[in-house]
């Protein structure tokens, strides 16, 4: 943990967005997780994929939960929304906030602990009714708060740093999602920021429930030989299904694969997401591909990472609710009481 | 790239950019901390030992060091180093016990021909060897042109005698004698002669009227000493000084305190390109002195042997094909301006009319006894020179510097050495880790700009030439500047077999200076950086291959050296090493242990 702030000093050259921003705009202050953490790793993806989309960080709210990845938002976007809710309750809250105002972005950050356990049922229920979000999970199957207990996402055999292991089978939060409906699911690694960074800016994109399960290595409890969430072990058994490249409007392509392994999907709202795929056969619109992948991939006794499924024509819950389309929290009295009058006929048409 | 060398004394010894820069490289950082932990004594005691006169150099030295700061490349300014200097000199305590006593002679005897830094510096570093050092000048007290040009409204007398006098205290006997032969001085049988005389010639201007109106045109060198001596002590009204040097400087602002009213310096070149410190021309124009650009003198106008004006012609900078700047006529009207005085500092050269040329020094086809660079010896054994008098007119501190290496060369010389064989630098590298994250130096940045040193009011300091113009700082502005220094010398130090690639270093740093990526040649991998790194004149850091084939590469360019690199880092794979880098003078660790 540090306890200066942050120099103000920026590079001579940094680079701005079309908003005139630079990347340390989109800093919040400086965080007081253990050095080397992977969820700060991951609040810098955010920082990085925010910047480049150019987002304006007012219009962006992000929620959390108890835990230590729910103590990261106050790490990032500092000049935007954040509710740092009660344990594992962050979905309703983010549901709520979402119904009451559409336009914003909303960023859901929690943990295992704040999903897989405590949070699990407001977990499900959010991603099932389709919430527009970006929802991430910053795993690192271990209860890091309270010294290092194995968490619901932990691997069975997987062991603790005192060299126990787990007897308990693992809540697989990518094939939660699958399950109950999200529209956007992916794995990614806090130490690839090469690939989490594009994920993070096609969920932002993506116009429904958008879920990332993203491994993040605890370096204080489960950073060891043994564990199954170790810097070592995770780039040891990385299996991606893909990479990708997210391109805004029509910027050009740089990128270069070999033929026959890029795909491109667009989006509704004009930008592309280039996926480059490593896997062959697998295909991303294809739910219950995506699901027997995991498995088989899991099997081998490695990690699915990458785009794992993707509905590019979701529905969200406004839709799903037929909501009118300016926020309901900007809808005023005049909106919302059509006076006496329109009473009367009411009550005409019910004698 | 290949792994940088940090084991290489000059890796780390670059990333200290003021030392670097600094021709006597003193340990900069380190003498600014001792500043600010209040030890102005051991801050004074560092830059005494690396260039002789602190005092002196704190309020005349022409600061290589600053252009180099890293703060001048991440905020404007850079850190006020030689003002910070002259704190160290202002507050420091009785240091007389800190310095070396005179040494058990050693039976050689030394002779140092004039009495500027450069002989004063061999004589420091060899009197306390042993070496009984007899240093001559034409003048009666020593100090060169340290006394006799430099104004004493910008360096009192006392501050010359103080530090001229730490010297003379080691044992070094100082003689008021005029050297006219050097065949006999070294007829005198000196183990060592080494020439230390300055450029002590003025350059004149042969145009027409320059000797009908001799009585009112004065060589600008000449004139200071003279000033400096009591000789002159009144100047006509309007004076125009000619010249874009330091010297130009000195002479304008002595004139307005010797009764020169309208005061004027005219340069043949353009502002930009003027000889002189920023600060030097900064400090003139704030005394009222116009800096008038682009005329040539073309003819002294004069009546009745006295003279009336100067006449200019007036010119323009073009470029040729080649890019070379030539200065020709506009074809507008010369420029008369009407004056009492002419002060002419239009350079300084070399003169040596007291070296026969028949004792066998090989001279160079400008008339410069050819000098080599590194040992500072001449074509003659035994016969060394520095200072102004190897290379030209330079400054303080290279003379200093080039004392420091004849001293050695002497030193080795005298034990049957090869002066050609050359001491390394001694070299510190420890780590500054005192807990989880502290450091044993103030590793936040101060976003304070830089301090700028009060004035004596003008009115009163131009009453006055030997009243002080700069005050200097007091304590609290020399520790809030202090402060602003970034610790260069605190390395960022990075070993590959500890790093787990967590990118906490690269999240963290303010700066983007840390990339994690594949390998490719330097010049584009500078391209693909976190930060592009287009400044090629600083070094990339490149570590080994890491677990994942990439490597780490640090732009050593605009780093802040705020460690937090290394507070984040989960294994100590950074670290926070201070580098200290001190020059080995004449003495036992100069030689050879064979």
């Amino acid at each position: 943990m540090t306890y200066l702030p942050k120099p103000k000093f920026h590079h001579p050259d940094i680079e701005t967005n079309s908003l005139g921003f630079s990347h340390r705009d989109y800093e919040g202050p400086i965080s007081t997780l253990c050095a080397g953490c992977g969820h700060d790793s991951i609040s810098g993806a955010i920082i990085k994929a925010c910047f480049e989309l150019a987002i304006e960080p007012h219009r962006v709210a992000k929620l959390s939960g108890i835990g230590c990845s729910s103590k990261t938002p106050t790490y990032f976007l500092g000049q935007s929304h954040g509710f740092n809710t009660v344990h594992g309750r962050m979905p309703s809250v983010l549901t709520g906030a979402n119904m009451a105002n559409r336009e914003l972005l909303y960023l859901g950050v929690s943990g295992d602990g704040d999903s897989a356990s405590i949070g699990f049922g407001q977990f499900a229920h959010a991603i099932r009714r389709g919430v527009n979000m970006v929802y991430i999970v910053e795993n690192n199957g271990v209860y890091g708060l309270t010294k290092g207990q194995f968490s619901a996402t932990s691997d069975k055999g997987s062991k603790s740093k005192k060299g126990v292991a787990n007897t308990d089978s693992p809540i697989d939060l990518v094939a939660m999602a699958l399950q109950l409906g999200a529209t956007f699911v992916a794995r990614s690694f806090s130490g690839d920021k090469g690939q989490l960074v594009p994920l993070i800016k096609a969920a932002i994109e993506h116009k429904g429930a958008a879920f990332i399960d993203c491994i993040s290595p605890c370096v204080a409890f489960n950073n060891h030989d043994g564990s199954t969430k170790s810097f070592d072990y995770v780039r040891a058994h990385n299996a991606a299904l893909n990479t990708l490249d997210f391109i805004t409007g029509q910027a050009p392509i740089t990128a270069d694969y070999a033929p026959g392994t890029v795909e491109e999907v667009k989006l509704h709202d004009g930008s592309t997401i280039k996926l480059h795929k490593l896997a062959a056969d697998h295909d991303v619109r294809d739910r219950g591909a995506a699901i027997n992948a995991l498995h088989r991939v899991q099997s081998r006794g490695e990690i699915a990472t990458g785009l794992i499924f993707l509905d590019d024509e979701p529905d969200d819950l406004h839709a799903n609710l037929n909501t009118v389309l300016r926020p309901l929290n900007r809808l005023n009295d005049a909106d919302l009481v059509p006076g006496s009058a329109a009473l009367d006929k009411i009550n005409a048409g019910l004698r | 790239m290949k792994p940088t060398e940090i084991t290489d004394p000059a890796y780390f010894h670059k990333v200290v950019d003021c030392q670097w820069a600094c021709p006597a490289h003193t340990p900069v950082p380190e003498y600014i901390r001792l500043i600010a932990a209040g030890r102005y004594s051991d801050a004074y005691m560092i830059n005494w030992k690396s260039n002789v006169f602190p005092g002196i150099l704190g309020r005349t030295c022409d600061r290589p060091c600053e252009p180099a700061c890293r703060r001048g490349r991440v905020e404007e300014e850079p850190v006020a180093i030689c003002r910070l200097k002259r704190v160290a000199a202002d507050y420091k305590s009785d240091v007389r016990g800190l310095m070396p006593q005179p040494g058990k002679k050693n039976g050689k005897r030394i002779a140092c021909i004039g009495a500027g830094p450069a002989s004063l510096t061999v004589a420091r570093d060899l009197a306390p060897l042993g070496y009984e050092v007899t240093v001559f000048d034409q003048d009666p007290k020593a100090g060169g042109f340290m006394r006799t040009q430099i104004p004493k409204f910008r360096l009192p007398e006392t501050v010359i005698d103080e530090e001229v006098g730490y010297v003379l205290d080691l044992g070094v006997t100082f003689r008021h004698k005029r050297i006219d032969s050097l065949k006999a001085i070294l007829d005198e049988g000196y183990d060592a002669v080494f020439v230390g005389t300055g450029a002590p010639r003025g350059r004149d201007l042969d145009v027409p009227g320059r000797q009908e109106a001799a009585a009112n045109i004065h060589i600008g060198i000449d004139w200071l000493s003279s000033v400096s001596f009591g000789h002159i002590d009144k100047i006509g009204k309007r004076v125009v000084v000619l010249g874009g040097g330091n010297t130009a400087m000195d002479c304008c602002r002595s004139s307005r305190r010797l009764g020169g009213e309208e005061v004027k310096v005219v340069v043949r070149s353009g502002f930009e390109e003027m000889k002189a410190s920023p600060w030097e021309k900064e400090d003139a124009m704030h005394e009222g002195i116009p800096i008038m650009n682009y005329l040539v003198p073309k003819a002294f106008n004069h009546a009745d042997g006295r003279l009336t004006g100067v006449v200019f012609e007036k010119v323009k900078a073009v470029r040729d094909a080649k890019g070379r700047r030539d200065l020709v006529a506009t074809g507008e009207p010369d420029v008369v301006i009407a004056c009492d005085d002419v002060l002419m500092a239009v350079g300084q050269e070399n003169a040596f009319p007291w070296i026969e040329k028949d004792i066998g020094i090989a001279f160079d086809h400008w008339g410069m006894p050819v000098v080599d660079p590194v040992t500072y010896q001449s074509t003659v054994k035994g016969l060394f020179f520095g200072g102004d008098a190897a290379f030209g007119p330079k400054n303080i501190i290279t003379a200093v510097a080039h004392g420091h290496e004849a001293a050695v060369s002497i030193d080795k010389m005298l034990r049957d050495e090869d002066i050609e064989q050359r001491p390394s630098p001694l070299t510190n590298l420890v780590s500054q880790k005192m807990g989880i994250h502290e450091w044993s130096y103030d590793n936040a940045v101060a976003n304070d700009l830089r301090y700028k040193v009060p004035l004596k009011d003008a009115e009163i300091a131009l009453k006055d030439i030997r009243t002080e113009v700069e005050l200097g700082f007091d304590l609290k502005l020399g520790f809030a500047e202090a402060q602003r220094c970034l610790n260069c010398d605190a390395q960022t130090v990075f070993t590959d077999k500890l790093c787990i690639e967590c990118d906490a270093c690269v999240d963290i740093c303010p700066m983007d200076c840390i990339t994690f990526t594949t390998n490719g040649e330097e010049g584009e991998l500078r391209h693909r950086l976190n930060a592009p790194a287009p400044n090629t004149s600083q070094d990339l850091y490149v570590s080994g291959p890491l677990k994942t084939h990439r490597v780490m590469v640090k732009d050593e360019d605009v780093c802040l050296h705020c460690g937090l690199c290394a507070e984040r880092c989960p294994t100590g794979a950074w670290d926070m090493q201070k580098f200290y880098l001190e020059m080995t003078h004449a003495g036992p660790s100069c030689r050879s242990r064979a």
